[in-house]
C-alpha cells in the first residue's frame, strides 16, 4: 500500500490536497450554498426562515419598497443602494490613500541599507500585534471632541489667540476613512516592498545610463516593475474594506452604515437572515466584479504576500 | 572631438568603508589616459578596482579624490544621465517589462527623439547586432547570447563617445564568448567608438585590446599593448597574472641597461638575463621569469651558461601542446612543447625519468622586482 503510494505521484498530490479540500468544502462551499438558498427564502414573524423561491430580498435591496408615503403601493427607496455605493466608494478611496501612503514608504525601505530593512519592516508590523478593535478604539480617543487632536489644536490656536471650537471629527465618513487607511496600510506596504526589493539596482543604473533622470526612472522603470506589488496590495486592501463593519461601527456611529454593518444588523438585530444573505451575496458579487475588471487591466499580482 | 583623450582618470582614489568600519581604497591613485577610438581593457581579478574605475567613468560612483575627464571635460559630480557614455552591464540589466524594441527605444525617447527616427534607428541597431525580427520579444524569451546583443545595441544606439563594457561576455559559454570577442572587436573598429572593457579573463583582454591596464589592489600594475604586457611584464604580479611563467629567485651579481647576471641558489649557477623592472640594483633579491613555451628542451647538451641538466618528472598531453615538468636540482620548471608531429607513438616524446637539457635564453629570462 505504502509502496504503491510512493510510486504514484498523482495519488500523493490528491492526498496532500485532501485536508484543505475537505476544509474548504465543509466551511466554504456548503455555507455559500446555504446562504444562496436562504437568500431566496422569506422570513416569518418569529425571525425563522421559510424556504421558498422569491426574489423579494434582492428587489428590496435594489430599491423596491412597499412602505411608501402618500399611500402608494410601491416606490423607489434608495437606502440600500446608497449603502452599497458608499461601501464601494469608501473601499476605492481607502485603497487610493493607502497606495499613496504605502508606496513612498515601501520605496524608502526597499532602498535603505539591507541591515536596516528588517527593522523597518518590523516596525510596520508592530501595530498588528495589538487587537484590531483596540486600535480602532484608540482612534476614537484621538478623534472625539475632547480627544487628543482637538486638545493639541486648541493649544496652538490658544497660543495664536485665534478663537477655536473643537472639531466634530468622530462619527463622520472622514473618521471611517482615516480608520480604514490606518488599519490596512501594512497590507499594502508589504507586497509593494516585496516587488520593489526585487528590482535589481543595475536597472536603475541602466535607466540613468540611458539618459533618464530620477523622475523618468520612477515613471518608466520603477512603477511598472512594482505593479505586481500594487495589484496584490490592492486586492488585500480593497476586499476586506468592502466587507468590514468594525471600523465603521466604532468610528462612524450610526452615521456611516456600510454593507458590512447592514449584513451584521440583519442577522443580529433585525433577525432577518434572508435579507442578510441576499446582501452578503450582492457584496460578494460586487467585489468579484471589481476585482475581475481590475486584474484584467493590471494582471494578477504575481505575489500575494500575506503578513 | 575636442580632446586627444576620450577618457582620462587623474590620480583617482575611491575610498569605501568596509562593514568592519575600516577604510579601503578600492581604487588607489589611478591615472589612465584612454585615446579616442581605442579598445582599452582593464584587466584584473575581482576586487582589483577595475569595475569601480569603470563605474566612476559611467557616473555611478564619484571619486573620493582626483578627477575623471570625458572628452577633456572634468566630470565632477555629473550624474550618469548627463554623460555621453553608455554602459553594457555584466548582467545586461535589460528591462524585463519592455520588449526588445522598447528596450532599444528607451534611450532615444529620453533624448526626445521623434517616433519615426526612433523606428529607423532601432531597426538599424537590430540589424547591426543581427536581431532583426526579434523586436516584439521580451528579454526573457531570448537566449543569453541574444540578450547580450540587445544590451549592446541598447547602449550603442545612443551613439556614445565612449562605450563602457563591464564583463559583458562573462555569462556566455566558451565558444560563444570567443565568437563575440571577435565580433565586438570588429564592431569597435567599424564604429570607431572608444571601448573601455573590464574583464578578469586575460586571454579575452589580449585578444581584443589595443591597450591593457593590468590592475591589482586598486592600482595599475602595468599599462601597455598586449605584446608589451606579455613579453615585457613590469613586475612579478603581471608576469604571473598574464599567461603562465616559471619563477626563479636570485640575487643580482651585475647589472647594466641591457643585460644582467643573476645568481640562482636553487640551480647553484649564474644566469645571464634581461633586466625589465626599473630601478633594480646590484645585490638586490629579484625573480627571473621564463615563459614555459620559451624554454628549449634538448636530449643532449653541454654544461654551458644558461643550460641546465634535469630529469622529466611528468608529461601531460593537452592536444596542441605537451606540458613537460622538469626537475633541475632545486627547481621545478614547466615547459610547453608544441606537438608539431603526431605523438601517437609514445617513443616520439620524452619519458618520465629521462634526462634532458633545458636552455634558458638570456633574452627570455626576465629580471623582475620581487613585488
Amino acid at each position: 500500500m505504502l509502496q504503491r503510494l510512493r510510486e504514484n505521484k498523482s495519488a500523493q498530490g490528491t492526498l496532500l490536497a485532501l485536508p484543505t479540500t475537505v476544509w474548504l468544502f465543509v466551511l466554504l462551499i456548503i455555507p455559500l450554498i446555504l446562504t444562496l438558498v436562504v437568500s431566496f427564502g422569506r422570513r416569518n414573524p418569529d425571525g425563522n426562515v421559510i424556504y421558498d423561491f422569491t426574489l423579494d430580498n434582492y428587489i428590496r435591496l435594489f430599491g423596491y419598497s412597499t412602505d411608501c408615503p402618500d399611500g402608494q403601493a410601491s416606490c423607489f427607496d434608495p437606502i440600500y443602494v446608497n449603502i452599497l455605493g458608499r461601501s464601494l466608494s469608501l473601499a476605492f478611496n481607502t485603497t487610493m490613500f493607502v497606495i499613496a501612503l504605502a508606496y513612498p514608504l515601501a520605496y524608502f525601505i526597499a532602498r535603505s541599507h539591507p541591515r536596516r530593512r528588517n527593522m523597518y519592516l518590523f516596525m510596520v508590523l508592530i501595530p498588528l500585534w495589538t487587537n484590531f478593535v483596540i486600535r480602532v478604539y484608540a482612534w476614537m480617543m484621538l478623534l472625539r471632541k475632547e480627544g487628543a487632536i482637538n486638545i493639541i489644536i486648541g493649544w496652538v490656536m490658544n497660543a495664536l489667540n485665534i478663537p477655536f471650537a473643537p472639531l466634530e471629527m468622530l462619527y463622520t465618513p472622514g473618521a471611517v476613512l482615516v480608520g480604514m487607511v490606518y488599519e490596512f496600510l501594512p497590507f499594502m506596504i508589504l507586497p509593494i516592498y516585496t516587488s520593489l526589493e526585487k528590482i535589481d539596482n543595475s536597472l536603475y543604473e541602466a535607466a540613468a545610463d540611458l539618459g533618464a533622470n530620477p523622475f523618468k526612472t520612477l515613471l518608466r522603470v520603477t512603477l511598472p516593475l512594482s505593479m505586481p506589488g500594487v495589484v496584490a496590495g490592492t486586492i488585500l486592501v480593497f476586499i476586506p474594506v468592502m466587507g468590514t463593519f468594525i471600523v465603521s461601527d466604532i468610528l462612524g456611529g450610526r452615521q456611516v452604515i456600510l454593507v458590512g454593518n447592514l449584513i451584521q444588523r440583519q442577522f443580529l438585530d433585525a433577525r432577518d437572515p434572508t435579507f442578510g444573505s441576499a446582501a452578503s451575496l450582492i457584496l460578494m458579487v460586487m467585489t468579484l466584479i471589481v476585482t475581475y475588471f481590475y486584474t484584467r487591466k493590471f494582471g494578477f499580482g504575481e505575489e500575494i504576500v500575506v503578513a | 572631438m575636442t580632446s586627444e583623450f576620450a577618457v582620462e582618470l587623474r590620480d583617482v582614489v575611491k575610498r569605501f568603508i568596509t562593514p568592519e568600519g575600516n577604510e579601503l581604497n578600492a581604487v588607489d591613485h589611478v591615472t589612465m589616459q584612454i585615446k579616442n577610438g581605442e579598445f582599452f581593457s582593464m584587466l584584473g581579478s575581482s576586487g582589483c578596482g577595475k569595475t569601480t574605475s569603470l563605474r566612476m567613468v559611467a557616473g555611478f560612483e564619484w571619486p573620493t579624490e582626483g578627477e575623471v575627464y570625458i572628452e577633456g571635460k572634468a566630470m565632477g559630480h555629473t550624474p550618469p544621465f548627463q554623460r555621453k557614455v553608455n554602459t553594457v552591464f555584466q548582467n545586461y540589466a535589460l528591462f524585463q517589462h519592455l520588449t526588445v524594441y522598447q528596450n532599444l527605444a528607451f534611450g532615444l525617447e529620453m533624448e526626445g527623439a521623434k517616433e519615426d527616427e526612433i523606428k529607423k534607428r532601432v531597426g538599424n541597431a537590430l540589424e547591426m547586432v543581427q536581431l532583426t525580427g526579434m523586436d516584439r520579444r521580451k528579454p526573457k524569451q531570448l537566449s543569453g547570447g541574444q540578450q547580450q546583443r540587445v544590451a549592446l545595441a541598447r547602449a550603442l544606439i545612443k551613439t556614445p563617445d565612449v562605450l563602457l563594457l563591464d564583463e559583458p561576455l562573462g555569462a556566455l559559454d566558451l565558444k560563444l564568448r570567443k565568437e563575440m570577442q571577435l565580433e565586438l572587436k570588429a564592431l569597435q573598429q567599424q564604429l570607431g567608438i572608444t571601448f573601455i572593457y573590464v574583464t578578469h579573463d586575460q586571454e579575452e583582454a589580449l585578444t581584443m585590446s589595443d591597450r591593457i591596464a593590468v590592475m591589482s589592489k586598486g592600482r595599475v600594475q602595468q599599462m601597455g599593448t598586449p605584446v608589451e604586457v606579455y613579453e615585457r611584464p613590469a613586475n612579478k604580479f603581471v608576469a604571473d597574472f598574464i599567461g603562465e611563467s616559471n619563477f626563479l629567485e636570485g640575487k643580482v651579481k651585475s647589472i647594466s641597461k641591457k643585460e644582467a647576471s643573476v645568481f640562482i641558489p636553487a640551480l647553484n649557477a649564474e644566469l645571464a638575463a634581461t633586466p625589465i623592472s626599473e630601478g633594480i640594483v646590484k645585490g638586490e633579491d629579484v625573480v627571473i621569469s621564463v615563459r614555459p613555451e620559451k624554454v628549449r628542451v634538448a636530449e643532449k647538451g653541454a654544461m654551458n651558461q644558461n643550460m641546465f641538466r634535469g630529469k622529466v618528472t611528468n608529461t601531460v598531453y593537452i592536444g596542441a601542446d605537451t606540458h613537460v615538468f622538469v626537475e633541475l636540482q632545486g627547481a621545478k620548471l614547466k615547459v610547453w612543447e608544441q606537438n608539431r608531429i603526431s605523438r601517437l607513438d609514445p617513443k616520439s616524446f620524452y619519458a618520465v625519468g629521462q634526462d634532458v637539457w633545458l636552455m634558458l635564453m638570456p633574452e627570455n629570462s626576465l629580471v623582475l622586482k620581487k613585488e
